[in-house]
């Protein structure tokens, strides 16, 4: 049996019996009460199952490691940062507005080079890596910007195909069926927004499309950056489920880099607390919110 | 202290201008790597080029009716108003077409180029593009150089040959000369330079290496104030300014020793 079945099988073990029942959840989320009592129950189903379902007592291989890695512009940014994500896992990264949370995401795509450490990507060091080499490492991770960053000169449909443009031989129609089955899964109607230009989306529907374009080249890794900021909560709530439904039924990894503490104990099976430059606190949310730590105590505030 | 800070603002200057030539040689470089961005090329080509073409067209007009005029004067006091053609054709094919129109793009290109870039740059499409696997240098710099490699020495023959019309409408309808006489003191000029290869007029590779060179110093340097942009809109409203002045000024010192070295080779 290869890693790739195994880790596959893994995945399947992980997965809890009530998300095997795909009719839970209505395909569009528009307009209903119907779907936002749904978005609810699922989003407080998952934050109760999170850690102990991600957890697997078995080793899953670790996807993404960051290992005692440093970083300084004109100042320090992160020093001594070490942290794993395991396959399927969904790490949380919060902390305070302008504590390098951002940076880390840059750092996992090689847009930045630490000054000391390493990040492994599949067990893979990218620090050293060269130009070309490190675009290939990139085409195992799909990312989502704080502002979507659609390529606003070109159409919804030719953002979400870019990326298979660029890196598979697809024919057309098999190009044009990925974007409209990654539409679709971002609960977008491809007929309707398909040949849309960016600037005449809404917010969350630029962040959706975001996802499907993250999404399109089929990556191990998600990484997003405060996906749910600036959005209205019923928005928020439904890029929240967009992210558990990801980690769900396609397995990816994801890094969640975000402020939003609420919604990052529904979707996180880890937390880690960024502060003062270093990781203040790395375990599951249930950890978190027992901790006595004065500073993660204020942190949670209200919480 | 002062020194200091001088010592600072020079090695950022350095820096900046090796950052400068490293983008230059990429963009360049790319040109001969595949994936090869055909669409992109065409399109900048368009927009630079085709877009171009109606501010070229009244500048080169303008100008050579206005070279035409003040000329005139001059050269009626030495009864040589006979010779304005080959006073025109000379001062538009080497000099003004290319000045003109290099200026001219600049100020219309080179801030689109910027703001263009710039505004990918803060919305992150740049990150995205690096992001999701492509050279931003290969997508984005490499064919708006290329285009302005080849639109500039285009739309130069344009407004060398709209300027050279102009002075033909001043010196018919203003000064009463025929055309006949006009446009046969004009050839006489371009042929007075001396033929490199055989055919091919000095007059002409001088005014044409020129507008190659401008292309290149537009797009490069709008390309690299674009992607430098840092601090959201008012960024970008910087690095356009920044790339019409330089773009600017660059072309006016660099034609002038690109004369000089142009005239100790062809004016022997």
């Amino acid at each position: 049996m290869t890693d790739e079945d195994d880790r596959r099988k893994q995945k399947e073990e992980r997965r809890h019996p009530s998300e095997k029942d795909d009719t839970a959840m209505p395909r569009r989320a528009h307009d209903s009460s119907r779907v936002r009592a749904a978005i609810r129950t699922e989003l407080e189903e998952v934050a109760e199952e999170a850690p102990g379902s991600q957890t697997a007592t078995r080793p899953v291989p670790k996807v993404i490691s960051v290992e005692n890695v440093s970083l300084s512009f004109d100042e320090p940014v992160l020093e001594n940062i070490s942290f794993t994500a395991r396959a399927g896992e969904t790490i949380v990264v919060v902390g305070e507005s302008g504590t390098g949370k951002s940076t880390i995401l840059k750092l996992l795509l090689r847009l930045l080079i630490p000054d000391q450490g390493r990040v492994a990507i599949d067990g893979e060091d990218i620090t050293h890596l060269t130009f070309d080499d490190a675009l290939k490492v990139r085409q195992k991770m799909g990312m989502v910007f704080q502002g979507a960053a659609l390529f606003d000169s070109m159409t919804v449909y030719e953002n979400v195909a870019y990326p298979l443009r660029e890196h598979t031989d697809l024919q057309e129609d098999e190009i044009e069926a990925r974007v409209r089955e990654k539409l679709e899964f971002v609960d977008l109607e491809p007929h309707k927004v398909m040949d849309q230009l960016p600037s005449e989306l809404s917010g969350g529907m630029k962040k959706r499309v975001g996802i499907a374009r993250g999404l399109a080249n089929n990556p191990e890794i998600m990484l997003y950056d405060e996906p749910t900021s600036g959005l209205d909560p019923l928005t928020t709530a439904t890029i929240t489920y967009l992210i558990l439904k990801l980690q769900r039924e396609l397995g990816v990894t994801s890094i969640v880099v975000s402020h939003d503490i609420r919604s990052s104990f529904r979707m996180g099976s880890k937390i880690a607390l960024l502060a003062n430059k270093r990781i203040g606190f790395f375990g599951t949310p249930e950890e978190m919110t027992g901790s006595d730590d004065p500073y993660i105590r204020e942190f949670l505030g209200g919480f | 202290m002062i020194l200091e800070r001088f010592n600072d603002a020079a090695k950022r200057g350095v820096y900046s201008l090796q950052e400068f030539f490293v983008l230059a040689g990429k963009a360049l470089g790319f040109i001969f790597v595949k994936p090869f961005y055909a669409s992109d090329l065409f399109q900048q080509m368009d927009s630079i080029g085709v877009g171009s073409l109606g501010i070229v067209l009244l500048t080169g007009f303008f100008t050579g009716m206005v070279l035409a005029l003040q000329s005139s004067v001059q050269l009626q006091t030495f009864g040589a108003s006979d010779y304005i053609g080959r006073l025109i054709a000379g001062s538009m094919i080497r000099e003004l077409g290319p000045v003109l129109a290099g200026l001219m793009v600049a100020g219309r290109v080179g801030s689109g180029i910027a703001a263009q870039l710039g505004s990918m740059r803060v919305t992150e499409q740049i990150d995205a593009l690096n992001t999701l696997g492509t050279d931003p240098i290969k997508k984005l710099v490499t064919p708006r150089v290329l285009a302005a490699l080849v639109m500039l020495p285009v739309l130069t023959i344009i407004n060398d040959f709209i300027g050279i019309l102009g002075g033909n409408v001043i010196a018919r309808f203003y000064l009463g000369k025929p055309s006949a006489l006009y446009w046969k003191t004009v050839f006489e000029q371009m042929l007075a330079g001396g033929f490199t290869l055989h055919y091919i007029p000095n007059d002409f590779i001088q005014g044409l290496i020129k507008p190659f060179v401008f292309g290149g110093i537009i797009s490069l340097v709008a390309c690299y104030y674009g992607l430098k942009t840092t601090g959201g809109t008012e960024g970008v409203g910087i690095s356009t300014t920044r790339t019409v002045v330089t773009a600017s000024i660059l072309i006016l010192v660099v034609d002038y020793f690109l004369t000089q070295i142009l005239l100790s080779i062809f004016q022997q």
